[in-house]
Order: structure tokens, then sequence, then C-alpha cells
């Protein structure tokens, strides 16, 4: 169910990079797309009544949580600040140059 | 070098001193604008040095953090190197360090050089990191390191077309990051485990058929996007005119090929296997870049974006041999890209020394050069005749094992299309010779000069090597240079146990 949800949300992100006209509007779209993926990796890592992986604290046996798509995740968070951050910064210096958001009067390159 | 033990302590350096080199350049520009030349070239230039000491070394793994695998399983960080990173290696910095030489006079007409030359360093620690990455965490951290990096070099000329195309590059580029984020988040629910060797070993006793192909699937239309394959090229044109010229050079001769061709036929090969659909879609890929890039450079006024669809097209060459598969088809594969790397960043910057001389890249208005510009004309006229085949220069080589490859394989319709866009390189790279260089000198460009000393040199350096790479594959060279990165890729799936011992 969850999955599904995930899936949703990058199919809508993804439609929006495709059909919106407007470059905010295409900068929240990537944005919706990523965090869909963040959604779906912290779930893949999700375990049920596992323990954090601090090896000392419990028997060995015992149910751990793999940290590495926490880890991931995190990463990942980060990075996607970073692309949004200059995308916008972009998106407003284009703003300044061409004095509108929409695409299909942003288009100088072709050929 | 003298043992692995200490040679792999090298491995992190790579992606240490650029990385700090970056930051450094920030703390000191206050002093002089020209310690950040300085800092930039020497620190390129170190590199280019240990990268070369590296040659001829063993499979290299260094763990980062000394983290020990436990009962067999790797846990920490692992930086990989064997011949094909190492071949990606000689590329990057190499590369680099010659676009850096040209930047020196190149880039004093930007104002902010020392952001130029973080960018810049920024960009090589994460093309270094990608192609020793050892696991699919690392190769996507320092992907999106080099990509950001690329994004804003693209737009650093800030005028409104630069813009316009960084905009366009970075929304394809998140895109592509997003799919490729997903690939490897379902291969690690399938497997586990995000490290290469791991993942390779875990899939080799339960394939599960669908998911694989559904993640190389994701990992096709991701790594096509970075590396403008054919059907996914929409925003190269754009993207590597606009940025300066030495950033081009860098762009396709290096940056395509690192975080695009290379991340793909490594996880391909090395680890997941190749299915024979996987390589027959490839080549359609390949031949289907092959053709239209050239038509479409056929097409175009602008001197650097016909450079950059003809990118398009050697890139389909370059697939083309390492999806054939064959030991001869990968060895023109990889050869071609080390040859594509040296002739195509010599003519971006060929065109980055006609825009400095005379302020245009539109062929129309151009003219005469080689009566102004003996050095930039007669370095682009190497390198249109290494890029088109014409014998003694090194494409000639690499096209002729390719071609011959395709014929070994029985694939005599990829041979014949080979040659036939071999043909048309050839006529298309003529028109720039004719518009730019030959003819009438127009009355505008009566006072223009040859370009600064550091241009020059570069130029003459790139231009040297296009003339002496064809040894590359004499005996004794050959061993060297390609063969262990042939080996890496003809062994297939070796590689995982080569890391895991």
């Amino acid at each position: 169910m969850t999955y599904l949800l995930c899936s949703l949300l990058f199919l809508v992100g993804l439609s929006g990079v495709l059909l919106k006209r407007n470059l905010i509007k295409i900068v929240i779209s990537l944005t919706i797309v990523e965090y869909s993926l963040f959604m779906f990796l912290a779930l893949v890592g999700y375990k049920q009544n596992a323990f954090p992986p601090i090896v000392k604290s419990v028997a060995e046996e015992a149910n751990y949580v793999d940290p590495l798509p926490q880890a991931l995740v995190l990463t990942a968070i980060v990075i996607g600040l970073a692309t949004t951050a200059l995308l916008v910064a972009l998106a407003v210096r284009i703003y300044e140059k061409y004095g509108t958001f929409d695409i299909r009067e942003i288009r100088r390159l072709k050929g | 070098m003298s043992s692995p033990s200490i040679a792999q302590y090298l491995l992190p350096v790579l992606v240490v001193l650029p990385l700090g080199g970056a930051f450094l350049i920030q703390l000191l520009k206050k002093i002089s604008k020209l310690i950040s030349d300085i800092i930039a070239n020497f620190i390129l230039g170190v590199l280019v040095v240990l990268v070369f000491s590296l040659l001829n070394s063993p499979v290299l793994v260094y763990k980062v953090g000394g983290w020990m695998p436990v009962k067999g399983i790797p846990i920490g960080i692992y930086l990989v190197l064997d011949g094909l990173s190492l071949l990606l290696l000689i590329i990057i910095n190499m590369i680099g360090l010659i676009s850096l030489i040209f930047s020196i006079s190149y880039m004093r007409r930007f104002t902010n050089r020392p952001l130029y030359y973080t960018l810049f360093l920024l960009m090589i620690a994460g093309m270094n990191g990608v192609v020793m990455g050892g696991d699919l965490f690392n190769i996507y951290v320092f992907l999106e390191v080099a990509a950001i990096a690329s994004y804003s070099l693209v737009a650093f000329g800030t005028e409104a077309d630069e813009l316009e195309a960084s905009f366009k590059y970075q929304v394809m580029g998140t895109v592509a990051s997003a799919f490729i984020l997903l690939g490897i988040i379902i291969i690690y629910s399938i497997t586990g485990t995000l490290n290469l060797a791991d993942i390779g070993r875990v899939l080799k006793d339960e394939v599960t058929e669908a998911p694989i192909i559904l993640t190389g699937v994701l990992f096709l239309v991701g790594f096509g996007l970075k590396g403008a394959m054919m059907p996914f090229h929409a925003w190269l044109p754009d993207a590597h005119p606009s940025a300066p010229a030495p950033i081009s050079a860098m762009l396709s001769g290096v940056l395509i090929k690192a975080i695009g061709i290379y991340t793909l036929v490594r996880i391909m090969f090395n680890v997941v296997g190749v299915i024979p659909l996987f390589s027959t879609i490839m080549l359609y890929i390949s031949a289907i870049s092959m053709t239209a890039g050239a038509f479409l450079a056929f097409a175009q006024w602008d001197f650097k974006r016909l450079l950059a669809y003809s990118s398009i097209s050697q890139m389909g060459y370059v697939m083309l041999g390492i999806w054939l598969m064959t030991p001869l088809g990968i060895l023109g594969g990889l050869f071609h890209m080390l040859n594509h790397s040296v002739f195509k960043s010599l003519l971006f910057l060929n065109s980055g020394a006609v825009v400095y001389g005379t302020g245009s890249r539109q062929l129309k208005r151009l003219g005469g050069l080689n009566q102004k510009m003996p050095i930039t004309s007669s370095t682009s006229l190497i390198a249109s005749m290494s890029i088109a085949g014409i014998p003694p220069f090194n494409g000639f080589w690499s096209k002729l094992i390719i071609i011959m490859a395709c014929i070994q394989s029985r694939h005599f319709f990829l041979a014949g299309l080979a040659v036939v866009v071999s043909v048309m390189t050839l006529v298309y790279y003529l028109k720039v010779q004719r518009y730019a260089f030959w003819g009438e000198l127009q009355l505008t460009l009566k006072d223009i000069r040859e370009v600064p000393f550091a241009m020059c040199f570069s130029m003459i350096l790139l231009a040297f090597l296009c003339t002496i790479m064809g040894a590359l594959l004499l005996p004794g060279v050959k061993e060297l240079f390609i063969d262990p990165a042939v080996n890496t890729l003809v062994n297939g799936r070796e590689y995982i146990s080569l890391v895991l011992k």
C-alpha cells in the first residue's frame, strides 16, 4: 500500500516535470520526485521490532536494522537540497534575464 | 609503484586532493588572484603524476576507515582501482590538466576566477570518485558532486543562453539521478547490500530475473540521460556549447564518459552481467546515436553546437564497440573513448581560441583564420583529421578496430553504417575547416591575433597526442594502457572475486 503511494508520488512528480510550463512548478515537481524516492528508500529499510545497529548492546543474533538505507537517504536529502537550491537560484536569474517563468517564452536555444 | 600496500593509500588521495584544493582556493583567494591559478594547476599536475605512477599496478582495494569485512561481507566504503578505472583516471586528470592550462589565459575575461577553479576541482574530485567507487552509494554521491559542479559551470557566464541551457541540463540531470537512485533502491531491496562486488556475489546465488531487468532499464534511462545517448540527448547540444570552452572540453571529453558510459558499463559487465536482449538494445541505441548525431551535426552553423552533436555521434562509436561484447570490440570502444577525449577536447579548445580571438563562433561570420591564427588553425586541422579517421592519426586506428570487430561478429550492417558515418564526419569537419579557417579573411576580422601562449601550449600538446596515440596499439605499450581495461570488461564478473578476496 505504502509502496503504491510512493510510485503514485513519483508519477505525479514526473508528470509535473513533463507537463508544467512554469519554471518554479518544474522545480517543485522535481522535489516531489525526489521525496517519493526518499520515502521509498526509508520504507525499504524498515524492519519490524528491530534494534538499532549498535553491536554491543544486545545479543548477537538479535534483529538489527541495516543502517545503510538511512545513511543513503540522509545523503540523498542533502544532495536534493543542493539541486533544489541551484535550480531555484537559476530560475531567479532566468527571470531577471527573460522577465518570465514561462518556458514557452524561454527558448532561445534550438536547432 | 613499489608495493601494493603503499600504492593503495594513493586511492583516497586522488579524491581528497582536488576536494581539499577546492576549499583552499576559496580560503586563499583574498591574497592574490593569481594564487587560484597556481593551486589548481599544481593539484592537477600532482594528480597526473600520481595516476601515471599507478600504471601497471595490480587491482587495488582501499577500505575507507579500515572497516574490514565481517564474515566475508564487506561493510566499509571501498575504493577500487582496476584497469578500467585507471584508463578513466588517465583521461580525467590528463584532460583536466590541459584544460586548466588553457584556462589560465582563457578565463582572464571572466570575473570571479577562484570560483571557477573551485567548481572545476570539485568536478574532478567527483569524477575521480565515480570511477574508483566500489559501491553504488558512493558512485551516486560522487556522480552528484560532479554533476552539480558541472551544472553551475555551464551557467558560469550567467548570460541568458547559459542560464537557459543550464536549467534544461539540470532538470534532465535531476530526473536522471532520480532514475538512478530508484534503480539503486531496487538493487538494495533485492540484495540487501550496495557494495558492487557483494551485489554480484549475492546475485550469482539467486538471480531473480524480472527485478534485474527493471533495474537494467532504470540504469539505462538514468545513465543514458547523463551520457546523452540518442533518445536522451536533448540537453547536450545546449549545455556543452554554453559553458566556457575549457569546460566544454571537460564535459564532452570526460564527463559524459565518466558518469554516463563508464558507470553503466561497470554495473552491467562487472556486477549484474549482461543479458543478450540488453546488449542488443544498446547496439541499436549506439547505432542511432552514431547516425543521428552525425546528421544533426551536419546542419549546424554554430561551431560549438556542431562539436556537441559530433560528440553524440562519436559516443555512438564508443558504445558500439563496447556493446559488441567481443574482446576486439571492447578494445576498439575503449581506445576510441581515450582518443575521443583527446581530439574532442582539442576541438573545443580550438573553438574557445576562435571565440577568444574573434568574439564569434558562427561559422558564417568567420573565414580565413589560418592567416591570422596559424597555431589554432593547424591544430584544429589535426583534430578534424583525427576525428574523421584519416590514417596516421589516432582516430583512424580506433575506428578501424571497431569496424573490424563489427565484421568479426557478423554485424555487417553496423560495420557499413560506421564507415558511412565516418565519411559524414569527414564532410562536416571539412565544412568547419572551409568556413572558419580557409577562404577569404573577412574585413571585420582584419586585426585579430593568435591567442596567448598558455592556450597555444595546451592545443599543441593535445595535437601532439592526437598524432602519436596510434602508437598505443604497439605491443609493449598496449599491455600497459589499454589491455588491463579491456581485460576488466572481458573477464566480466571475475571483478567480484578480485575485490572480495
